[in-house]
């Protein structure tokens, strides 16, 4: 078990080394991944991790990696995805132009999700969707769009339950037990890194997701990335959280109002 | 104070159980009487679906405050706290609930495992354990933890349980202080009355 210490130590390693700021993560379950990785790649002691860690910039990555959580699935939360539908993408219709961010995309099936609705509303063409993760890794398995087979037919549900009615194995076609989605879905997506401890603002958006990240960070840096996502949203643009993450407490909850009983909220101010 | 009031000093009770689990708990609710002194947690597992249903259900057996856990909730005395489905529940230094979605341990998400050991790691010997029935060897290693951080573990008595399987795996494999049946489970976290 790694001490309180010996995080710190870590945390200021990857920091001075590397320029990756963990410091503001939410410290329970980030010590928890450091464990789970001592124990994984069996580290004889807490000595050899941080040599390999400060000397092995290859390992770096996978700890880097390994240390932010990537599960994710498409149309999570179905209900969530039903109220895009119903309340936020209709008045998306007019516009000349849509602009969506998937801020903390991971492997991307949530992006994939998000064009599907676009598709299924018609917007599609004329959508742009910028999807970013700390992890260069894990955006270049999302923009294969491939993904395992295995879970498709829970995402098939998801899609059900979020309204969907055409046929889901329309989006996508099946092999070697992996399933490779539209190019039509990928050709509107862009794939970046971006962190969002200490990156800024790249453009101005309709609607950012960022679902299951805020989790991650500590109330500090909670505050910081709301307040970046309200210098990136428009007027009268949406601001999607996960299910359990909430806009209330925070800084910027004055000028939102939330949409339905989803964790959705409409910038008013 | 009477000598079965086993938790004094206790600022933690976290429950953890699985299949058969949610009978023993809406037989145990009722019989505490507020104000709790300390914060009691449920990891129960479940059903991956983001309803209600379990908090409202455990929320008629009593008159304390039941919460499904939110994102940075504070944990206060007196208050009942449920594992939200479908996320690991950790507890921060600063006496904050924090949630991860990370992988499932024994197949389950929440895991007691995980909330144990968060749970030992921020409380030490003002936590107790307490682990239900289930078919699952979730919280044996989650009981070694906080044994090891000084605290208290119990596990239900294996032939009151539905399920035997998680408390008889808990007392092969951790150091367990108490096995008791639901009524000793009743006094060990209520006032001490019988």
């Amino acid at each position: 078990m790694i001490q309180e210490e010996e995080v710190d130590l870590l945390l200021n390693d990857l920091f001075e080394v590397y320029g990756y700021d963990f410091t503001h993560y939410a410290r329970a379950s980030l010590k928890r991944r450091i464990n789970r990785l001592w124990t994984l790649d069996k580290f004889p002691s807490f000595a050899e991790l941080r040599y390999r860690v400060r000397a092995d910039a290859s390992y770096l990555k996978r700890f880097v990696e390994e240390l932010t959580v990537n599960v994710t699935e498409m149309f999570r939360d179905p209900l969530f995805y039903k109220t895009l539908r119903t309340d936020v993408i209709p008045a998306f219709a007019s516009k000349p132009f849509i602009r969506i961010w998937h801020a903390g995309c991971s492997t991307g099936e949530e992006v994939f999700s998000m064009a599907i609705l676009l598709k299924e509303a018609g917007l599609l063409h004329k959508a742009l969707l910028y999807a970013t993760d700390l992890n260069s890794e894990v955006l270049e398995t999302a923009r294969t769009g491939i993904f395992a087979l295995g879970p498709i037919k829970q995402y098939s549900e998801n899609y059900r339950l979020s309204g969907g009615t055409v046929d889901f194995s329309a989006y996508y076609t099946a092999q070697y037990g992996y399933v490779k989605f539209q190019d039509e879905l990928a050709a509107r997506m862009v794939f970046s890194t971006h962190n969002l401890v200490s990156d800024h603002s790249f453009n101005e958006f309709d609607l950012i997701l960022c679902r299951n990240v805020l989790i991650y960070f500590d109330k500090t840096l909670q505050d910081r990335v709301l307040t970046l996502f309200n210098d990136s949203l428009g007027p009268l643009s949406y601001l999607g959280l996960g299910a359990k993450e909430t806009l209330k407490f925070s800084t910027i909850q004055t000028t939102y109002k939330q949409v339905g009983a989803e964790k959705l909220w409409r910038k008013i101010g | 104070m009477a000598e079965n009031r086993i938790i004094e000093g206790c600022k933690v009770v976290v429950i953890g159980g699985s299949t058969g689990s949610i009978d023993v708990l809406l037989q145990l609710l009722p019989t505490l009487q507020p104000p709790l002194p300390f914060a009691l947690v449920l990891v129960l597992h479940r059903k991956n679906t983001a309803d209600s249903t379990l908090a409202n259900l455990l929320a008629l057996k009593t008159s304390i405050p039941v919460r499904e856990v939110d994102d940075k909730d504070p944990i206060l005395p007196g208050h009942i706290y449920l594992a939200p489905a479908d996320y690991h529940l950790l507890i921060e230094q600063a006496g904050t609930f924090s949630l991860d979605d990370s992988e499932k341990v024994h197949y389950s998400r929440p895991a007691i495992d995980v909330t144990f050991e968060s749970a030992a790691d921020v409380y030490g010997p003002a936590l107790a354990g307490i682990l239900l029935s289930g078919a699952n060897a979730d919280g044996t290693a989650g009981l070694r933890a906080i044994k090891r951080a000084g605290g208290t573990t119990v596990v239900q008595q294996p032939d009151t349980a539905q399920v035997a399987y998680m408390p008889q795996q808990a007392i092969a494999n951790a150091p367990v202080d108490f096995v008791l049946d639901v009524q000793a489970l009743a006094q060990f976290i209520g006032t001490g009355r019988v």
